[in-house]
């Protein structure tokens, strides 16, 4: 479904952040994105939803060259793709059901379609009792789970989530986790860049480890590894 | 629009002067021309005619005062008709004039009319050269003071016009820009969730052609309640001078009021986001 050709990326400021990387990802996978801090992980998050394009190679989704994308169907590219943020990316002054029907206003959705789309989706969260307040009434997990719910929400076929247990405490990192699975067993692909090594020897899932902007390690099932 | 309370302010206000000052010269402008058009006099010129010119050369030279451009109606006025209508002037006093009978100083002359109040200064030039007339007189340089004035009143008014107009595009722009900024974040989610530019832009476009809008309003409004109040001034205290009361036409030039101020408003909002919001 994603296939990188010998990506590179080198920001304007001449930072190499991505050198040579080639990846194949299938349609329904989980993969962990590792590595440590600087070895490129956002940036080939930022790559596949074309919030950056590459400075050599190809990013290519579903056959589509991404650098060949023209700018006015890059809207449509990230509608398929729900995103989830370390700081969840919430606007502070619309309920929680608000933040979740934002991501159907903008696709030009009726009321009536978002009225019955946002609610099993804030159930699958957990959120259908907080569904009136805003972020800043909320806990950090119940905010996560507010961006989550808006990721899916439109039902991407894929969901980019950078470090979203980042400011999460570990019990509330294992319940977005299984919300993750739960997403995943339903056929949506998710890539994750983490530095959550327990979450990810323990979900024994697929792992692409970043060092300095090339892959240095990429395996089934795999485990976190030792660098870190 | 509260965020930026006072630049909304400001830039609506300058809508609002520049729109007061270009709807009052137009209807100045307006006005102008058409009392030139209702005051008869001065539309006509006289053509006063020396002493002794035959009744031939009188024919003749009607022939030619047809020929000048712009002329549309000629009328002869002998020496005799022209004390009697002094006479019927004078009402009851008129027999001040009784000596006039018998020694009767008043030339023959022609009165001529022109399409338009412009073509008046010419077409008096022209008539001034034919031989056997004595004298022109036209509206004693009221046309000449009238059509100066709009002449102006047109130039001055489109260069303020023009750069009160200039500074409330730069004002809508600033208070745009100012408003995309303050709402950075916003823009960031809604493009990352999939807003097309059309989608981000559109509130923008609104502020700004509301700002355009209510300025445009509030000039009609002032402009209207303006114009009527002087209208019924003026019949009051000086009824002979006409203006221009046709509410169509009113309405014509209140509505292009509040066009414009959509306009300025739409022009200030898509500048600032071509230049402040790519997306
Ligand atoms: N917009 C940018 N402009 C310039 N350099 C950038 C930009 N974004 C990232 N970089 C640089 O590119 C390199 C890779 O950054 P990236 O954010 O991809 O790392 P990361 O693996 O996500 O790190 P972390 O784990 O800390 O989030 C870093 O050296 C960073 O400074
Ligand atoms: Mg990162």
């Amino acid at each position: 479904m994603i296939q990188l050709y010998n990506v590179s990326k080198i920001y304007d400021n001449g930072v190499k952040a991505l050198n040579d990387v080639s990846l194949h990802i299938r349609k329904g996978e989980f993969i962990f994105l590792v590595g440590p801090s600087g070895a490129g992980k956002s940036s080939l998050t930022k790559l596949i939803c074309r919030e950056e394009l590459p400075s050599r190679g190809q990013v290519v989704i579903n056959g589509r060259s991404l650098a060949r994308m023209k700018n006015r169907e890059v809207p449509y590219l990230r509608r398929k793709i729900g995103m989830v943020f370390q700081d969840f990316r919430l606007i502070a002054n619309k309920t929680v059901f608000e933040n979740v029907a934002f991501a159907l206003e903008i696709t030009g959705a009726s009321n009536k379609d978002i009225k019955r789309a946002v609610p099993p989706v804030l159930r699958m969260v957990g959120l259908e009792k907080k569904a009136r307040m805003i972020p800043a009434q909320l806990s950090g997990g119940e905010q996560q789970r507010t961006c989550v719910a808006r990721a899916i929400v439109n039902n991407p076929v894929l969901i980019l989530a950078d470090e979203p247990t980042g400011n999460l405490d570990p019990e509330t990192s294992w319940d977005l986790m299984k919300l993750f699975l739960d997403i995943n067993r339903r056929g949506t692909t998710i890539i994750m860049a983490t530095h959550a090594w327990d979450i990810v020897d323990a979900m024994k899932k697929r792992v692409v480890a970043l060092g300095d902007g090339i892959i240095t390690r990429d395996e089934e099932s795999g485990a976190y590894g030792y660098e870190s | 629009m509260l965020r930026n309370s006072w630049l909304s302010v400001a830039s609506i206000g300058t809508i609002i002067i520049s729109l007061l000052i270009l709807g009052s010269s137009i209807l100045l402008v307006l006005n102008v021309g058409y009392i030139a058009s209702t005051v008869e006099s001065s539309l006509e010129i006289t053509v006063f005619l020396e002493d002794g010119v035959e009744q031939d050369r009188m024919e003749r030279m009607e022939e030619e005062i047809r020929f000048i451009p712009g002329v549309t109606a000629i009328s002869f006025v002998s020496r005799d008709q022209a004390l009697d209508e002094l006479r019927r002037s004078f009402g009851e006093r008129a027999d001040i004039l009784s000596g006039l009978d018998e020694d009767n100083p008043l030339p023959n002359a022609f009165r001529v009319k022109t399409r338009e109040a412009e073509m008046v200064p010419a077409a008096a030039q022209q008539l001034g050269e034919l031989s056997g007339v004595e004298q022109v007189r036209y509206g004693q340089g009221v046309v000449e003071k009238l059509l100066a004035l709009t002449h102006w009143v047109r130039i001055w008014g489109s260069i303020t016009m023009g750069v009160l107009g200039f500074a409330a595009i730069f004002l809508i722009a600033t208070t745009i820009r100012m408003s995309v900024f303050a709402r950075r974040r916003e823009i960031g989610i809604m493009k990352m969730l999939g807003a097309t530019n059309f989608f981000v832009r559109m509130p923008f476009m609104l502020e700004g052609m509301t700002l355009g809008l209510t300025g445009g309003l509030v000039a009609a409004l002032i402009i209207n309640f303006g114009y009527l109040s002087l209208l019924s001034k003026v019949m009051i205290t000086l009824p002979f001078i006409q203006l221009i009361s046709d509410p169509a036409l009113i309405y014509q030039v209140l509505g292009g009021l509040l066009g414009l101020g959509f306009a300025i408003g739409a022009l200030g909002s898509a500048i600032s986001l071509h230049r402040f919001l790519r997306v």
